[in-house]
């Protein structure tokens, strides 16, 4: 097997499908708690939590490990329900933390498994998904099974299938998390390139606040468990960003302060 | 992808230290008779064993073949049988809670005082040795391929949902696949008692089988072709396990584990 297969630039998109959107939609939680049962008694994962979504808006949320994100987009959702407080939006699709790939199935088929449990037949399926596998790099790849992909292309895979279930919400797990610098900025790149012929609302979770001021239009810090809203910051700047441009470096020094971690 | 490289260094070494452990037993046994540790009468040396596998070859080809349709079919039948047990097992918890225990009670049943009962209800056919065979395989089958579909990662069904699938689509492109090497599982630990279970059947009364020649040849004290015919079950276990195993391989490449195996 050829080790790393991917292609380092974005190869021309050929003119694809467009996706059945539902129309745009924004997200919007509101004076949410989540309190889970456990055996050794009740841990509050979030307290409070509020936080919107415009259409099309990418929003990041930051937060210290275990502060109730990935709860959060279970809320979003639909996979939990909150024990108080309100969550409304348009119909989301997850992308799991862990990139929770069929191992039986080949990176085509794992691509278009939403279309599948839609009823959509294997053939439509594959036909969906082949021009977006070519997209992200993964051409020639799409019969492998994901135990003989790469980290970075099971993630792109991972991330298809979210895109390719068609929802106007995608709510992403820290996609990039355990990649490493190079794939993880390939990936920034992909999504951003993405986002910007497929508009969707992004809630996009990641511990890395760097990320976050590269990608979002905004980006809502939360407190440690049990979890909050405790700073929202605006980045009204153009896109590409550069890391090392001036600006993201203080809005990225911003949201450390607020995350209790800056200099 | 080297999957293709069948016949590697180190695969020779494996079979060669096998057949060098079975050559040492023989050779022990061999021995032990030879030098007066045993009655020839009671346990016969490996060379008159061997003797007896050559004259007695027409014999023991014809009851094998019925022995081995026997047991084919019986684990046919245990598998299809089981399977859709498990299924029904699966997807209704009351109904698990009632019949496992009954599950567990088939089990304790001791065959050399059910099969000749079978017997004499269903006469000398086929079909008491097949209620038999699926009795004793049934189990190993039902309870590895539940292990599976309850292994199925919640996360996984969680995505499902998101992605709007029914029950039964959930069912077919998640929970179906993940039982598959369940079941293979159960079938390679059924098929060693099925060889067993198929014995006991033959010997509570039938006309044909290794466990008839068995008895036929024990009582005439014809005790070489009795341990042909035994040689020849274990041989038959062994083949059996190890086509299971490489259909494994074949169909389900995604489970295969390359540890623990015998072919
Ligand atoms: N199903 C559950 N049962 C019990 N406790 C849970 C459950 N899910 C989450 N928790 C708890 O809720 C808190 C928040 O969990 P969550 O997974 O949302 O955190 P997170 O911010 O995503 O963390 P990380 O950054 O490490 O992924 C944690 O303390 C966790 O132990
Ligand atoms: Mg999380």
């Amino acid at each position: 097997m050829p080790a790393k297969g991917a292609t380092t630039e974005t190869s021309e998109a050929p003119a694809e499908e467009p996706l059945d959107l539902h129309g745009p939609g924004g997200v919007r939680v509101a004076g949410v708690n989540r309190t889970f049962r456990t055996k050794r008694g009740d841990v509050t994962a979030l307290a409070g939590m509020s936080l919107h979504a415009r259409p099309h808006e990418v929003v990041a949320v930051v937060g210290p490990s275990g502060c109730g994100k990935t709860t959060l987009l279970e809320l979003v959702c639909g996979l939990q329900s909150a024990d108080s407080g309100t969550v409304d939006g348009a119909p989301a699709a997850l992308m799991p933390q862990r990139d929770l790939l069929l191992p039986w199935l080949s990176a085509i088929d794992n691509a278009g498994l939403a279309l599948r449990a839609r009823g959509v037949s294997r053939e439509e399926a594959r036909a969906a998904a082949a021009p977006w596998l070519r997209r992200f790099g993964l051409e020639g790849f799409e019969r492998t099974l994901p135990a003989e992909l790469s980290g970075g292309m099971r993630q792109r895979v991972s991330f298809l299938r979210t895109l390719l279930a068609g929802k106007p919400v995608l709510a992403l797990d820290e996609p990039f998390a355990s990649l490493d610098a190079i794939t993880r900025a390939e990936m920034q790149g992909w999504l951003a390139h993405v986002l910007a012929s497929e508009p969707r609302t992004v809630l996009l979770v990641t511990h890395d606040v760097e990320e976050a001021v590269v990608l979002a239009d905004r980006v809502v810090v939360m407190s440690p468990r049990p979890g909050r809203a405790v700073a929202e910051i605006e980045l009204e700047m153009p896109r590409p960003r550069r890391r090392t441009d001036p600006r993201v470096v203080e809005l990225r020094e911003r949201a450390l302060e607020a995350l209790g971690v800056g200099a | 992808m080297s999957r293709r490289a069948r016949t590697s260094p180190a695969k020779v070494r494996v079979a060669i230290g096998a057949l060098a452990l079975l050559l040492l037993l023989i050779g022990a046994w061999e021995l032990y008779v030879d030098l007066g540790g045993a009655d020839p009468l009671i346990l016969p040396a490996p060379h008159s064993i061997a003797k007896a596998l050559y004259t007695d070859r027409s014999l023991l080809w014809r009851n094998f073949l019925v022995t081995a349709q026997e047991v084919l079919l019986g684990i046919l039948v245990a598998t299809v049988l089981a399977f859709a047990l498990s299924v029904l097992l699966h997807f209704s918890p009351v109904v698990r809670r009632a019949v496992y225990p009954l599950l567990v009670a088939s089990q304790a049943l001791p065959i050399p005082i059910v099969a000749p009962v079978l017997v004499l209800w269903l006469g000398f056919g086929i079909l008491p040795k097949l209620i038999v065979i699926a009795l004793v395989s049934f189990f190993s089958i039902v309870v590895t391929t539940l292990a599976a579909l309850a292994g199925v990662d919640p996360a996984l069904l969680k995505l499902m949902r998101t992605f709007d699938a029914t029950r039964l689509r959930i069912f077919r492109h998640v929970e179906l696949p993940a039982a598959l090497p369940g079941l293979f599982t159960g079938a390679k630990i059924a098929v060693a008692v099925a060889v067993i279970g198929a014995v006991f059947a033959e010997l509570s009364g039938s006309s044909s089988g290794l466990g008839y020649l068995f008895q036929q040849a024990n009582a005439q004290i014809l005790m070489p072709r009795a341990y042909a015919a035994v040689v020849i079950l274990s041989a038959f276990a062994i083949a059996l396990f190890a086509a299971l195993t490489v259909a494994e391989r074949l169909l389900l490449p995604w489970a295969y584990q390359p540890r623990g195996d015998l072919a």
